[in-house]
């Protein structure tokens, strides 16, 4: 008996299983509610986005100069076109921009230094980054000196301040956070309760009641004669929030470390500032860089709050800008617009911290 | 050989500042001595500042007459009532839309967080759409966005939106009928407090009997319908005591009916969507955060589906989504003062905003809302410490 050695032929698979007909029926229409959930999800996001493509994009006019160039039924960009300076800039006096466009183009460099693994001399550039940066920020924005004429923190404003008040608000509230941290987890009884009481504190009441603490009570605290400036008292203000905020990420970030790290610090002779310092935060700061940049998009959301004690940040600007009698009957092109530049920056801050968790991650995994 | 406990080395007594215990003590009372400087030095700048200003301290404001009046309050309230009155309306108005928007907030969060799980590609896209959208772009905006783009744009009362002649959206706000309730109306709570009553017995005995016996009711549904048959059954033999007062068109505005501002429409929608988008990514990881083995297991023990999700997944799952989502509704509950920017009179609006300037009390008026604010941060932290504990002891 011999046997049959030849092999049959391969088959395609079912033309059901593979390719992107198997993908939709495997995705899309797989049972009957399915299926009907599909066709009524087709059909909202045909009703959603049909009436706001044809405003926004086909029957809106981008190009003018004044509201006589919006002549058709669709988004009036010329609006936003005309003000975007503005909107940028604040009221900083014309010629002066090339100072903001520095102090940006000089953190968007050391910011990327930092970001970039591959980049050497890190131990170099981030203390210039915390500590040189701001000083050389705040003569080359207010001025007064090296021949720079003097601008009034009340013609700062739009995009800039927003990002000035979180930056400033984010660097100013993470060495006291991590101060508050240590001392909630300290032993002595009396500085974890004042470290408690202040952090409890400032999360229980809302951003608002800070800024009119900060623009009202404040005042009242300093010695008498003496006046500091809207834009310092909200940031103080939010930096008091913020290091609240921060104080917790801190302190979730040391309970992931093992206390044997610190044991054996011990063990090894360290004090408690060598324990912290070299052995536990280093280790805690890599936990807590997700968390850090979280906080950051809310603090980066929250400064909008400014616009309520008179500040004018990106939406304050907007809100001022819709109130011109030139511009009336525009509010839902000013929105869009701060709405999507204030979406670019928490969406790519947001997916950078979940890039940063994924790689952070690697070394924890089984 | 045995290891001998080695004596204290002898010589001089180490200083006292290499004594952990005096160093703690000193660093502490140096902690205290600090706090308490600052402190007096606040304390001593103010009162000289309130002396230069000529303005006095203390809460007897509170009896004087406000003289401004409220859109919306949930008391009698004039323009004659007290600065107390006034705080007490901003706070049930804080309070009211706060409740309301935790209530949508949590239903559009678990519907959105469990869509973005659905094995239907498109419905998880449209849900993390959502998610991604709604919450990057910052809560003032949206509510700036629903009151003076959408609510400011509707037409005048003449020319209103009408919902099958009962519910009317115009420019002033949403005109909802008012029931009006006749003599007779009393039973019907009472019937329906007399149904919960019956069903929690009812519970309880079925879980006895359970126990015992092993059979079981569906009591869920008993009950179900006990507490929605029982009420009705009583409106209907007495009558239906109820009358609609409808909101009518008189001049140029609506009269009767419930009048729901465009203010507090603005603030609820925003405040509901806004956080109904971080509820439904906690929902999303709380759910993700079930090994898949846990099914698979309750499966294997031939648990119909129904019951694997509410006996296995779900009492799991709320162990993982409870705490993020407390901090949710009090986060919530905080934007809820952003109403000033709009004019929503809640409790920072009318009394951080204008009792303030009317009175110059900037102390005692920013430390009471404070007080408001930390009082309700610490109620709800309690009672979702206790509901936690409950959920946590369902699931061992």
């Amino acid at each position: 008996m011999t046997h049959n050695e030849t092999v049959i032929p391969e088959r395609p698979a079912p033309r059901l299983t593979v390719g992107p007909l198997a993908w939709l029926r495997a995705n899309l229409f797989s049972g009957p509610v399915n299926s009907l959930f599909t066709l009524l999800g087709l059909y909202l996001l045909y009703l959603l986005l049909t009436p706001a493509i044809q405003w926004a994009l086909i029957d809106a006019d981008w190009i003018g100069t004044s509201r006589d160039d919006c002549s058709r039924e669709g988004a009036c960009w010329v609006f936003v076109n005309a003000r975007l300076g503005q909107f940028v800039y604040g009221l900083y006096p014309g010629g002066e921009i090339w100072r903001i466009n520095l102090m940006f183009a000089t953190f968007a460099a050391l910011l990327a230094w930092l970001a970039i693994p591959r980049l050497p001399f890190k131990r170099w550039v981030a203390p210039v980054t915390l500590v040189a940066f701001p000083v050389f920020a705040y003569v080359l924005l207010y001025g007064g000196h090296f021949g720079l004429p003097v601008v009034e923190t009340h013609r700062w404003g739009g995009l800039s301040l927003t990002l000035i008040l979180a930056t400033v608000g984010m660097v100013a509230a993470l060495p006291i956070g991590i101060v508050l941290a240590l001392g909630r987890r300290s032993q002595m009884p009396i500085v974890r309760s004042v470290c408690v009481v202040f952090i409890e504190f400032w999360r229980g009441v809302p951003l608002i009641t800070i800024l009119f603490m900060a623009s009202v009570m404040l005042p009242l605290f300093l010695p008498t004669g003496m006046t500091i400036d809207r834009l310092v008292r909200a940031l103080i203000g939010i930096t008091l929030f913020q290091s609240a905020y921060m104080a917790e990420v801190v302190r979730g970030g040391l309970q992931a470390i093992p206390r044997g790290q610190e044991e054996a610090a011990a063990a090894l002779g360290m004090g408690y500032w060598q324990r912290m310092g070299l052995i536990v935060l280093p280790q805690a700061l890599k936990m807590m860089i997700p968390g850090i940049v979280n906080t950051f998009i809310s603090l980066f959301k929250d400064t909008t709050l400014v616009m309520i004690i008179g500040l004018f940040d990106l939406l304050g600007i907007v809100q001022a800008a819709l109130s011109d009698s030139r511009w009336l009957g525009f509010a839902v092109e000013g929105y869009v617009f701060a709405a999507l530049m204030f979406w670019i920056f928490c969406f790519s801050m947001s997916r950078y911290s979940q890039y940063l968790e994924k790689k952070l991650h690697t070394g924890h995994k089984r | 050989m045995s290891v001998r406990p080695q004596a204290r080395p002898s010589g001089p007594k180490p200083p006292f500042w290499r004594d952990r215990a005096k160093r703690a003590l000193l660093f502490q009372a140096v902690l205290i001595a600090g706090v308490a400087a600052f402190l007096l030095y606040i304390i001593g700048n103010t009162q000289d500042n309130l002396a230069a200003r000529g303005i006095t301290t203390g809460f007897g404001f509170l009896t004087n007459t406000a003289g401004f009046g409220i859109v919306q309050s949930l008391i009698d309230y004039s323009s004659q009532s007290t600065y107390a009155r006034t705080f007490i309306v901003g706070l049930l108005n804080t309070l009211l839309v706060s409740a309301l928007g935790v209530l949508a907030a949590t239903i559009i969060g678990f519907t959105v967080g469990i869509a973005r799980l659905s094995p239907n590609w498109l419905i998880a896209r449209l849900a993390s759409g959502y998610i991604e959208i709604f919450r990057n772009i910052p809560l003032l905006l949206q509510i700036f966005f629903w009151y003076f783009a959408v609510l400011q744009a509707l037409p005048s009362p003449r020319q209103s939106h009408a919902f099958g002649e009962t519910l009317f959206l115009n420019v002033r706000g949403l005109y909802l009928p008012e029931p009006q309730f006749l003599s007779g109306f009393g039973l019907i709570p009472g019937a329906f407090v007399v149904a919960i009553v019956a069903s929690i017995a009812l519970v309880i005995w079925n879980r006895r009997r359970h126990d015992a016996t092993g059979k079981r009711l569906p009591a869920g549904w008993l009950s179900a319908c006990l507490i929605v048959g029982l009420p009705l059954a009583v409106l209907v033999i007495t009558g239906v005591p109820v009358t609609w007062e409808m909101p009518e068109l008189t001049g140029f505005n609506f009269r009767g009916g419930i009048t729901v501002i465009p203010e507090f429409l603005a603030l609820w929608l925003a405040l509901s969507i806004y956080t109904a988008s971080f509820i439904a990514e906690i929902v999303r990881s709380g759910i993700q955060a079930i090994p898949h083995g846990q099914t698979e297991a309750a499966q294997a023990l031939s648990l119909p589906q129904g019951l694997v999700l509410r006996l296995v997944i779900i009492p799991q799952a709320l162990r993982v989504i409870i705490p993020p989502l407390t901090s949710q509704y009090l986060n919530l509950i905080k934007n809820s003062s952003l109403a000033t920017a709009i004019g929503y009179p809640d409790l920072v609006s009318v009394f951080a905003g204008t009792t303030l300037n009317q009175t110059g009390q900037a102390i005692e008026v920013i430390a009471m809302t404070m007080a408001v604010y930390l009082t309700i941060s610490l109620l709800v932290s309690l009672f979702m410490n206790w509901f936690n504990a409950r959920v946590a002891l369902v699931e061992r």
